[in-house]
């Protein structure tokens, strides 16, 4: 023991919470060795495939498996007639068949699964599964199926949930009334890392263990388990390598199928989903269709609003119930609005079934209310930016729901640092090259070399947006987070171990350093990420940050009080008075200071905890109570040009300032916010998943376009750093924001350039198309 | 019909045994030769996971057929550095937050090593234009460009004090 005359230190020792260490995963990634759950295989492992429907809505008559079992090689074939547990499953209702039996309700779902020794074998073995259907008209318009003309196109009907809103004087009026109706096309999570899996059926057929890419371990335990009539504890989940995720691993996809085919068999069995099947395997973002009245004073504050909102859900419930209740209960956007009507609407229909993406429900709201700020702006005669000012919501202003938003709530800082932020120094069309010629890629339409520098206008939006972290309407969310002292011939070492997926957010980064900072102690092991310890909840709803770090940082400050307890013991000190500078252990009653990890040697301290959230409430009649957690918010403004007469557009820059609480890792939280930029671009003018007839026509990354390097803008960002007093560490959830408000903003900018060539568009539908700007 | 052929990866000879003609330098990679390192994500040329190089030329491995680049000089992310020694690409991007769930990456490392060995000193519409065949969805790209920024100021650097050595 030493006594150091020392103060306090005041900046964070790098590896600690506030600074940016690297991901421990990182040599691991860029080395190629990094196992994602496609890289896995077993010795003797088949592989599967998945039989899928051709038709939207069709019912079964026969499914003819005895050409495939003739195929040499062909090992295992399941259908529905061979799940021994719950038919169905989902991750709020139950209403999604494992394999269809008697009617299938969407191109491409899974009608029977096939074991083979070799990838080749199995697909021809999949092609030679004949199935007779009798084809039924599909339900393929969501207004149908809420008008009740259609007779149901499964049991549970096609209207998944309908919620109202009523809130404040339901009759109030405004001297300035503008509306709109807006629609969001369906958008894919696009991750590259494709679904797949490796099941290993314990001897004897009575348990089985699954290595797979997901978003919630447990849950998809909970959800294999019933299925193959397993207890839980049977079912061992392990993470397999995730590429990615953005809502599509929230629900299951092969995981059933997987751990059919292995208990079949006996034997290991792999499934990996190429690019187009991975287009009908996960849910979607809902395409939505949303009309909007806004009621506001002369001088543009607003009185009231009202909304119908009708989400496409497709074939299966999913997550569809609560999709709808973020985006009706966030309709105001992040603005006081003392009076509100809302009607949503999530039905089921025959397309792609539609479930979690980043943003949930959030972003086809934004892109409405946003645009209606800017016509509101309009109707008044006041700038864009002025009006969302005037109506910025702050801490204690309340929700539609009545329930007050009691976070930090910097939706003026947020908009103030955005405009601080300094505009493109290019002018339009970009830096001339050294030869006097124009830079034909830094026009819109690029490398096409299409546009014509003199036609380009461009223009500024804005965009802002309220987002509610975590799991609402009285669900009980929680994270299990384990922390023990382990000695080894190096120091003492912290393991933490818990069921947090990492999906390339970097909570295996986060993670050790909460326990650094709490701990005092650098050596920090994770272990490996699976069931054998309780649920961490979702990667999703921006809430591991918030959940799993909570239970990180509350396992950690047990266990650190246990060790206090030792500590103070042997030296004859007070433990309650104790407390972690840096890497030490501070008794300020004697100024002494003890080496964290050495006084921790030799302390067999384990302990596990849960963390939980206040809890929430259900939503009434009337859509009343507070049904969410907390909130963040952010701004966003888009700068474009435009080719009005190719209707081409290019993002020239996106400044944003996002509400973060506290950045515990802040490069992780810049790649967030241009990471969640991207998508919310994408969105706005690229991304679409078209379908016809229920057929999907574009399920392929040619036809499907992803922002690439050449369409993405720089991005400037100031993280605005309040920290929240509700928040376990401070820092509130950034993954879903960026992807939220840029949409709108771009679409902004583009009418903002279109209005300074004299075209007049709409441009009420995302993604905005060519033909929306110049036909 | 299976045929036996030849191919020269990361330096050394490896015969592929097991592949059925007209199967493709990615498959072989991965599932006849165990070389994981490069990755499937679109099987169509249109997102760069599979990036390697065949006698210096940058391919998507998914559209090159096996068989056809015997002879060739094939390397992969593998073939870049020594496990546990990461090359300066491979390290800017750890250190520059360019990596983030990593699918994409394999593919952006042999990339940005092919842009910077051709040109060691791209401006950024340069390296936009070069890595545009590289889908990322994560990252959103920036970090990825500070990283290649950051080796070719480094290089620059280096190369600069060797030459004043010499």
């Amino acid at each position: 023991m030493s006594v150091i005359d020392q103060t306090t230190t005041t900046t964070p020792r790098h590896g600690a919470l506030g600074t940016s260490p690297t991901r421990p995963d990182g040599v691991e990634k860029v080395q190629g060795t990094y196992a994602f759950s496609s890289d896995i295989s077993a010795d003797g492992c088949l592989f599967g495939v998945t039989l899928r429907s051709p038709h939207p809505y069709a019912r079964i008559l026969s499914i003819d498996l005895s050409a495939a079992w003739k195929i040499d090689g062909v090992q295992a074939i399941v259908t529905a007639d061979d799940v021994p547990g719950q038919l169905t499953y989902g991750l709020i209702s139950q209403d999604q068949p494992v394999f269809a039996s008697d009617v299938v309700r969407y191109v491409g779902e899974p009608v029977a699964a096939l074991a083979a020794d070799d990838p080749e074998v199995a697909r021809r073995g999949m092609e030679a599964i004949v199935v007779e259907y009798e084809v039924l008209t599909p339900l393929l318009d969501a207004d149908e199926a809420i008008s009740g003309m259609r007779d149901p196109i499964h049991p549970d009907g096609n209207v998944i949930r309908h919620q109202r809103i009523v809130h404040g004087d339901a009759a109030a009026t405004g001297d300035v009334v503008i509306e709109g109706t807006y629609e969001i096309g369906m958008q894919d999570q696009a991750f590259l890392g494709l679904e797949a899996a490796l099941a290993l059926p314990d001897s004897g057929g009575k348990g089985i263990e699954l290595h797979v890419a997901t978003q919630w371990l447990h849950e998809d335990r909970h959800q294999i388990a019933a299925c193959l009539g397993f207890d839980e504890e049977n079912v061992r989940l392990v993470l397999g390598g995730v590429g990615g995720a953005f809502g599509a691993r929230e629900d299951i996809s092969l995981q059933v199928h997987c751990c059919l085919l292995a208990l079949r068999v006996s034997r290991p069995v792999r499934m990996a989903y190429s690019r187009g099947e991975s287009f009908l395997g996960h849910v979607h973002r809902h395409p939505a269709s949303i009309w909007m009245r806004h009621h506001a004073t002369a001088d543009g504050e607003i009185v009231k609003i009202e909304s119908k909102m009708v989400f496409d859900g497709g074939a299966y419930a999913s997550t569809s119930s609560a999709v709808l209740i973020n985006a009706i209960t966030l309709a105001q956007g992040p603005y006081r609005c003392p009076n509100a009507v809302v009607d949503g609407w999530a039905v089921r229909t025959n397309h792609l079934p539609c479930g979690a993406m980043r943003g949930f429900g959030a972003v086809q709201a934004c892109f409405a209310y946003e645009s209606q700020m800017d016509k509101l702006a309009a109707a008044c005669g006041i700038d864009p930016f002025d009006i969302r000012l005037r109506n910025a919501m702050t801490t204690g202003d309340t929700l539609i729901t009545g329930q007050p938003v009691l976070n930090v709530a910097p939706v003026e800082e947020c908009l103030r640092a955005t405009s601080a932020l300094p505009l493109p120094d290019e002018p339009v069309g970009g830096l001339l090259l050294p030869d006097g010629s124009q830079d034909a890629m830094k026009l819109p339409g690029g490398a096409g070399r299409t546009a014509d520098a003199a036609d380009v206008v461009r223009g500024i939006g804005w965009g802002v947006s309220i987002k509610n972290l975590m799991y609402s309407e009285a669900f009980d969310d929680y994270a299990t987070a384990r922390c023990r002292l382990v000695d080894s011939p190096d120091g003492v070492h912290v393991h933490l171990k818990f069921a947090t997926s990492e999906v390339g957010q970097g909570f295996v980064t986060l993670a050790p350093q909460i326990a650094r900072t709490v701990l005092g102690i650098d050596a920090v092991v994770i272990d490996p990420i699976d069931t054998q310890v309780g649920s961490a909840g979702s990667t999703s709803a921006s809430r591991q940050t918030w959940m799993s770090g909570g239970a990180v940082n509350k396992a950690c400050g047990v266990v650190r009080d246990l060790v206090f307890e030792q500590v103070a013991a042997a030296n004859g000190w007070d433990a309650t008075g104790l407390f972690i500078d840096g890497t030490d252990i501070v008794d300020p009653t004697s100024g002494s200071r003890l080496d964290a990890a050495a006084a921790c040697s030799g302390l067999n301290i384990d302990e596990t905890v849960e963390y939980r959230h206040p809890p929430t409430t259900e939503i009434d009649e009337n859509g009343q109570g507070n049904p969410h957690t907390a909130f963040a918010f952010v701004a966003h403004r888009a700068v474009v040009d435009v080719d009005p007469d190719l209707g081409l557009v290019k993002v020239v820059q996106i400044a944003t300032a996002q509400d973060v609480g506290r950045a515990l890792n802040p490069l992780s939280v810049v790649g967030q916010i241009e990471g969640g930029i991207a998508q919310g671009l994408g969105l706005a003018v690229m991304e679409e998943i078209i379908q016809v007839d229920g057929v999907i026509r574009n399920g392929n990354f040619t036809d499907y376009l992803l922002p690439t390097f050449l369409d993405m803008p720089p991005v400037l960002a100031t993280l605005i750093e309040q920290p929240d007093p509700l928040a376990p560490l401070g820092a509130k959830g950034v993954g879903e924001p960026p992807c939220i408000s840029s949409t709108p903003a771009v679409v902004a900018a583009i009418r903002d350039a279109l209005a300074q060539a004299g075209v007049d568009a709409a441009l009420d539908r995302v993604p905005v198309r060519p033909a929306d700007i110049c036909l | 019909m299976n045929e036996i052929f030849t191919l020269h990866v990361n330096g050394e000879d490896r015969e592929v045994r097991d592949s059925w003609l007209g199967e493709n330098l990615l498959d072989v990679l991965r599932d006849r030769l165990g070389l994981m390192g490069a990755k499937g994500a679109c099987e169509q040329g249109e997102c760069g996971s599979c990036s390697v190089l065949v006698d210096d030329e940058l391919v998507c491995s998914c559209l090159v057929m096996a068989a056809s680049a015997t002879g060739q000089a094939i390397t992969t992310v593998e073939g870049v550095a020594p496990v546990g020694a990461p090359s300066d690409v491979q390290q800017a991007f750890v250190d520059a937050g360019a990596v983030q769930c990593g699918f994409c990456t394999p593919g952006l490392i042999m990339a940005v090593h092919d842009l910077l060995d051709r040109s060691p000193e791209p401006g950024d519409t340069e390296i936009r234009e070069e890595l545009a065949g590289n889908v990322c969805r994560c990252t959103g790209y920036g970090r990825i460009i500070d990283a290649v920024q950051q080796v070719a100021v480094a290089r620059r650097s280096a190369g600069g004090e060797l030459g004043a050595s010499t």
